[in-house]
């Protein structure tokens, strides 16, 4: 991110390099000026103000930062933002049209998959690269798909069943 | 967090990456999936000045079977196609059996089997496996290709024998000489854990005959543990239940465990011996002979 | 006042999401999209960011702090130091349990990861970057990891700061009687005896910390976005600390990612990103990060037991003892009942008809976080349900009783409410026995004994575990419940607006419990207003009535129940409103849900919206205009839902690991506002049952380091190895004092479950005689127990090689 220094001393505030990066965010096109070390999960949140991925452990583990890279889902917090250089990326705002929610949204809405909220982008998101490859998962399927998403609230199970009538809505749009 | 400042790179060839690193300086690093080494970052235990991305290099995002018999995994293929490998699933046990048991699924989604060996982790699970297969890994640096075993590649805990300017372009798994038979056993608390104990073995048999052995060890001493000695109790006879217990006491012998945390030191030189004897058990040429 | 009757156009209650319609979440609407309002998803202008250096020491004297190298990074503006903070009367701050706590250290650090100094910055990068450069230096003291340690001769005293402290005693306290115990003790046929510990846990929501002060010099307002659980006694406690007045000070809680128990404390950083903004005259963002959270925020547990039952050989208790020792970190900071120093431990054996008991209670200092009460634990509940229902597993084997009969006989019977507990609670009613019915039944007691037989045969290991309690909920009545001389009540206020639309505000803070949608059917149930047509607001202190929070599952018993008095208020000047508006007298006027009517004409009639209009447009001669009330709810009693919990497992001889085969969990929590989120709720528990008793914990080495902070060693259970849970609602004992029959149930699971999962497991290997595994019950524990046949702890310090 670009940053601006109060001048707080005679000291140079020092050239802090970034590098140019071009991304495609939820179907949009941005350029962006980075830090090398600033995380994918900081640019989404803070430099384009998206802040429906989550950030919740500082070792790789919990999952809440989930998003989509190139539709896999990856744990953004362990990504760096210039990586995203070239590539596509899906957040939890870009599930839901203009006009509609996607099934999984309403799904976790229909069987009670969130209490919280704080793990449930990320959890969307890893179930929907399940979704996209494996339209009629079983409960094992999507358990495993989604071992990687730490929940404290729900026990998984409604989160089982939310994906469950996604899979099924996806299957009965056509 | 927050990792510290550094240079960042993404060459768009080999060559340029290894120029890159040629003229980095001391603490430059290669990142690929960057799944091990961007949450040391994090935590400040890593702070490389300049990081070499090589996720634009071409030609890397393979993992194929040579008409020799050889499998080669190239740098940038991610755990998860090798889970989902029908090829792995065919003709590779052993590798099949660990695929899904590194990390969790989101970091099989970045994550590479070649970081994974460079990163020489002394829990890492692919180690033991590329052992007991004797695999090895080929190298590109400023003075060409070379091709180090897997048993010669760690120097200590998160140390390799690579150059400062070569970068892992594959690894090498040889061609098996008879039928391949196998798996990897992973005692993990819960998925994404490091592994308490873990114990690759790799067979080959001609008719009902092991004509080659291979077990290693994760987690029961501060690197990879190969098992000779229980090798050699299975090579050159069918496998047999006699067989099976003396390569098994011959590999928790090997193992050096410490007591921590994770348990006891004889509770893990017991799994250590447990694992051998159900991988071992279970693989087809007992099956067909036990029944 | 009374329910919907028999008029004809009474709405239908669960069409307009009133009492047991599972209506879907309000909140979920902002959640699914990503629109959530976490405390890191505000950003207020001008907004500085501030990270912590933590000590990695557990014990040390401070020799010198070198702050010079941080003030220099560009983008640095403020790094605080405790020396810095005691110039202001603020290196210290009072704790909800009358002691003392470090803001900054000063003098010594006493746990590792405490806080030494602060920097705040432009963004948290930099300041991470300054933190490094601070140099501290440290002179090592002995840690201590254990009461055992702690009370040594010759311990290092760990608060050498307080006057009076010689040691490292923070109370004893004990209830009951004493001599009535020791008699029925030396009048037993048997003794059974267990002793454990309960390992130390962090509540570990997914969702850290953090607050964004923003001091206004210009109105002198101090206003914190904050994640916590109780805004107002965060109010009060910053009035108190911070020396500004209370109507000074905007407490404002917006979403937060699960509480858990850890969201109630005051925390350093909460404290220093106030003064560092009162400083600097900007906002300032402090976030920390899990590792930061693992290591200093409030744990849970880390409790010693020694108990005894009393019995007859017929199977009757006839009392129960216990010790116990909490170690309660460095700091005795829990917000508790400030009456009772072990929390509600002394509501043990409450399903039980135990004629007399005594408990003995001490609390030592060790260098560690401070903490103890949290979790999901009711205020240490989870301590007595484990012990009771692990002694109780205990002596059933002793008595060589069948487990499920042993309880049964012993259960409060059905018509003995109110009963008197050996320790002074009175529950209030219950139906155990059918509970433990519909428990047997789902999981097929008689076949899996059977089963159990059969696969032993075949070496193979299967147990079952069965965990009753009851527990109170619902803290609590003005009489003996007060946290910092505040009394525990809680508050609603309903505004209806002209067109018959609502907002309600509670001073309850939902961190999941969904609030939002469940409030709104306690409004609906009582006034016909739908649900959907009910805003509800918490959180915010300028606007919502004071109340102490949401944590020991007190909302619904205590908060619920002031919105249903709240909206009794309104229906009460409704009612003159209708009366006006029918043009007979009040009298004649009868109630039926969302609609007035002449008794004698039910035809003629007026719905809650035309009443709501006319309070506005129509109203009688002398009547205030407006329709709304405040309600705050001094509650008679705690609730006291029951449950039945169920295991059965399978071990693996060889290795230890235990898989779970079934789950049954029985509930009775009275009145169900939203079955659906009653259900998630008790899902929820069952996790951290589970988690607690599979594979989570802290511990620390001998030298003070912790073993679990961070999520690679704290072990979360994933969506892989939890279980799946089959849950039981068809015993529904109303609350006989609730306003409308509700008992808590947040945190029933976690209570009650941990004993199931362990019980099964003892069971599964009970032919070695081994009488206890500490939690987690991890397969090298389990491993070692039946291979030794002895007894396994998980006290600390780890045992390794050395």
């Amino acid at each position: 991110m670009t940053t601006v220094y109060d001048d707080l001393s005679d000291a140079e505030a020092g050239d802090v390099p970034v590098n140019r990066i071009r991304f495609t965010i939820n179907g949009k096109k941005k350029v962006a000026e980075v830090e090398p070390r600033l995380l994918l999960s900081h640019l989404i949140r803070r430099g384009l103000g998206l802040t429906g991925t989550h950030m919740g452990c500082d070792t790789t583990n919990c999952g809440a930062c989930t998003v989509l890279v190139d539709g896999r889902a990856i744990k953004s917090c362990t990504m760096l933002a210039v990586q995203a250089d070239g590539h596509e990326i899906t957040t939890v705002e870009g599930l839901a049209t203009a006009s509609e929610l996607h099934p999984l949204q309403e799904g976790f809405k229909q069987e009670h998959g969130l209490q919280c909220g704080f793990c449930t982008p990320g959890m969307m998101m890893a179930a929907k690269q399940l979704l996209d490859e494996n339209p009629a998962p079983t409960e094992e399927d999507i358990r495993w798909a989604l071992s990687g998403n730490l929940c404290r609230c729900t026990g998984y199970q409604n989160i089982v069943k939310s994906v469950l009538w996604a899979a099924d809505k996806l299957r009965s749009e056509g | 967090m927050y990792p510290s400042r550094f240079r960042y790179e993404a060459p768009r060839s080999l060559d340029a990456a290894i120029a890159l690193l040629r003229d980095g300086g001391e603490d430059a690093k290669v990142m690929a999936g960057g799944q091990s080494l961007v949450p040391l970052m994090k935590l400040r235990f890593a702070s490389p000045d300049l990081i070499v991305d090589i996720n634009n290099v071409p030609g890397l995002a393979y993992h194929r079977q040579d008409p020799d018999g050889s499998l080669h995994v190239g740098a940038l293929c991610r755990h998860a196609e090798l889970e989902r490998s029908a090829l792995l699933g065919r003709a590779h046990p052993t590798m099949a059996a660990a695929a899904p048991l590194i990390a969790d699924p989101l970091v099989r989604n970045r994550g590479t089997l070649v970081g994974s060996l460079c990163h020489a982790d002394p829990q890492g699970d692919w180690a033991s496996v590329t052992m007991a297969l004797g695999g090895s890994i080929v190298a590109q640096g400023p003075a060409g290709r070379r091709t180090i075993p897997v048993a010669d590649f760690v120097t200590g805990p998160f140390q390799n024998v690579l150059g400062p300017a070569e970068i892992a372009v594959e690894a090498v798994i040889p061609a098996a000489q008879g039928t391949r038979s196998g798996g990897y056993l992973k005692l993990e608390r819960r998925v994404g854990d490091f592994a308490t104990v873990g114990v690759a073995v790799a067979l080959e048999t001609s008719g009902t005959v092991v004509i080659r052995a291979g077990i290693a060890l994760t987690g029961v001493g501060g690197s990879t543990i190969a098992a000779p000695e229980a090798e050699r109790a299975l090579v050159g006879q069918p496998l047999s239940a006699d067989a099976i217990e003396e390569a098994a006491t011959a590999a928790a012998a090997a193992a050096r465990p410490k007591t921590d945390h994770r348990g006891s030191a004889e509770y893990k030189r017991h799994m250590v011996h447990t694992f051998v004897t159900r991988i071992l058990s279970r693989t087809e040429p007992l099956a067909e002979r036990a029944a | 006042m009374s329910q919907a009757t028999t008029g004809s156009r009474a709405l239908d209650e669960i069409k307009i999401g009133g009492l047991g319609a599972s209506r879907k979440r309000v909140e979920d609407n902002r959640f699914i999209r990503g629109t959530g309002n976490y405390t890191d998803d505000i950003t207020l202008p001008g907004m500085l960011h501030m990270e912590i250096l933590r000590s990695p020491l557990a014990h040390a004297r401070i020799v010198s702090i070198d702050a010079s190298k941080a003030w220099e990074v560009p983008g640095v503006h403020l790094v605080l130091t405790g020396d810095m903070m005691a110039t202001r009367n603020l290196a210290w701050m009072p704790t909800l349990s009358y002691d003392t706590q470090a803001v900054l250290a000063t003098d010594k650090v006493r746990f590792q990861g405490q806080e030494v100094a602060c920097v705040i910055a432009d963004d948290p990068y930099i300041a991470k970057d300054a933190c490094e450069l601070i140099d501290v230096e440290y002179e090592p003291l002995p840690a201590i990891v254990n009461p055992q340690q702690a009370l040594a001769d010759g311990a290092p005293v760990i608060r050498d700061d307080k006057e009076n402290q010689p040691d490292n005693v923070i109370y004893n306290w004990e209830v009951g009687d004493r001599e009535g115990t020791d008699r029925a003790f030396e009048q037993a046929d048997r003794i059974s005896r267990l002793q454990l510990h309960y390992p130390r846990s962090h509540p570990s929501p997914i969702e850290c910390c953090g607050s964004i002060a923003d001091f206004n010099r210009s109105t002198s307002k101090l206003t914190v976005y904050m994640t916590s659980q109780a805004p107002h006694i965060i109010r009060a406690a910053v009035a108190l600390v911070a020396e500004i007045p209370e109507h000074m000070i905007r407490i404002i809680s917006p979403d937060i990612g699960g509480g858990f128990g850890n969201k109630v404390p005051v925390y350093p950083g909460y404290v220093c990103s106030i003064l560092a903004s009162i400083l600097l005259e900007r906002p300032v963002k402090w976030i920390e990060d899990k590792s930061g959270n693992l290591i200093s925020t409030g744990f849970a547990r880390d409790v010693y037991l020694d108990g005894e039952l009393a019995l007859r050989d017929d199977g009757k208790i006839l009392a129960v003892r216990m010790r116990t020792e909490a170690d309660h970190g460095a700091f005795f900071a829990d917000a508790q009942p400030s009456k009772f120093k072990i929390g509600l431990l002394h509501s043990t054996f409450a399903a039980y008809d135990v004629p007399v008991g005594h408990i003995m209670a001490r609390g030592t200092y060790t260098n560690k976080a401070p903490g103890g009460v949290a979790y999901r634990c009711s205020f240490r509940v989870t301590e007595a349900m484990y012990f009771q229902e692990r002694m109780m597993h205990a002596a059933a084997i002793d008595l060589g009783m069948d487990q499920a009969e042993f309880r049964r006989i012993n259960f409060v019977r059905d018509d003995d409410f109110p009963h008197r507990t050996p320790f002074g609670f009175l529950t209030d009613s219950g139906q155990y026995g059918e509970c433990l019915d519909v428990g047997l039944k789902a999981v097929g007691y008689e076949d899996f004994l059977a089963q159990k037989e059969e696969a032993r045969k075949n070496g193979r290991l299967l147990g079952l575990g069965i965990s009753t309690m009851t527990e109170p909920l619902g803290a609590g009545n003005s009489r003996e419940y007060d946290i910092l001389g505040i009394k525990m009540f809680d508050s609603a206020e309903l505004r209806v607006h002209m067109t018959g639309k609502a907002i309600l505000r509670t001073g309850a803070k939902s961190q999941g419990q969904g609030h939002e949608t469940t409030w709104a059917q306690i409004v609906a149930h009582e006034l016909g207003i739908p649900a959907e047509d009910i805003v509800v607001e918490e959180g915010d202190t300028d606007t919502a009535p004071f109340g102490m929070g949401t944590y020991a599952s007190r909302s619904t018993p205590v908060a619920g129940a002031a919105v249903a008095m709240a909206s009794r208020k309104v229906r009460a000047k409704a009612r003159k409103l209708a009366a006006h508006l029918l043009e007979v007298s009040e009298e004649d006027v009868d109630w039926e849900l969302g609609r007035f009517y002449v008794r004698s004409a039910p035809d003629r009639g007026v719905t809650i919206q035309e009443c709501a209009m006319a309070a506005y447009s129509n109203m009688p001669d002398g009547m205030e205009p407006g329709l709304e009330s405040v309600s705050y709810y001094d509650p008679p009693n705690l609730t006291w839902p029951f449950a039945c919990y169920i295991v059965t497992v399978e071990v693996d001889p060889q290795t230890g690991v235990w898989d779970v085969l079934n789950m049954i969990a029985v509930d009775d929590c009275g009145v169900r506002i939203n079955p659906m989120i009653v259900e998630g709720q008790i899902m929820g528990g069952l996790t951290e049952a589970y988690a607690m008793a599979n594979m989570q914990f802290q511990t620390y080495d001998a030298d003070g380091n912790c073993v679990g902070a961070n999520y690679m060693d704290y072990l979360l259970p994933t969506s892989w190895e939890t279980p799946g849970f089959e849950l039981h609602s068809e015993i529904m004992t109303p609350c006989p004092h609730h306003p409308i029959g509700a008992k808590g149930i947040g945190e029933c699971a976690a209570v009650g479950g941990p004993a199931a999962f362990v019980n099964a497991v003892m069971d599964a290997i009970g032919d070695t005689g081994v009488r206890n595994i500490d939690m987690p019950l991890l397969p090298d524990r389990v491993w070692e127990a039946m291979k030794y046949r002895r007894d396994v702890s998980g006290a600390p310090p780890v045992r390794t090689d050395d």
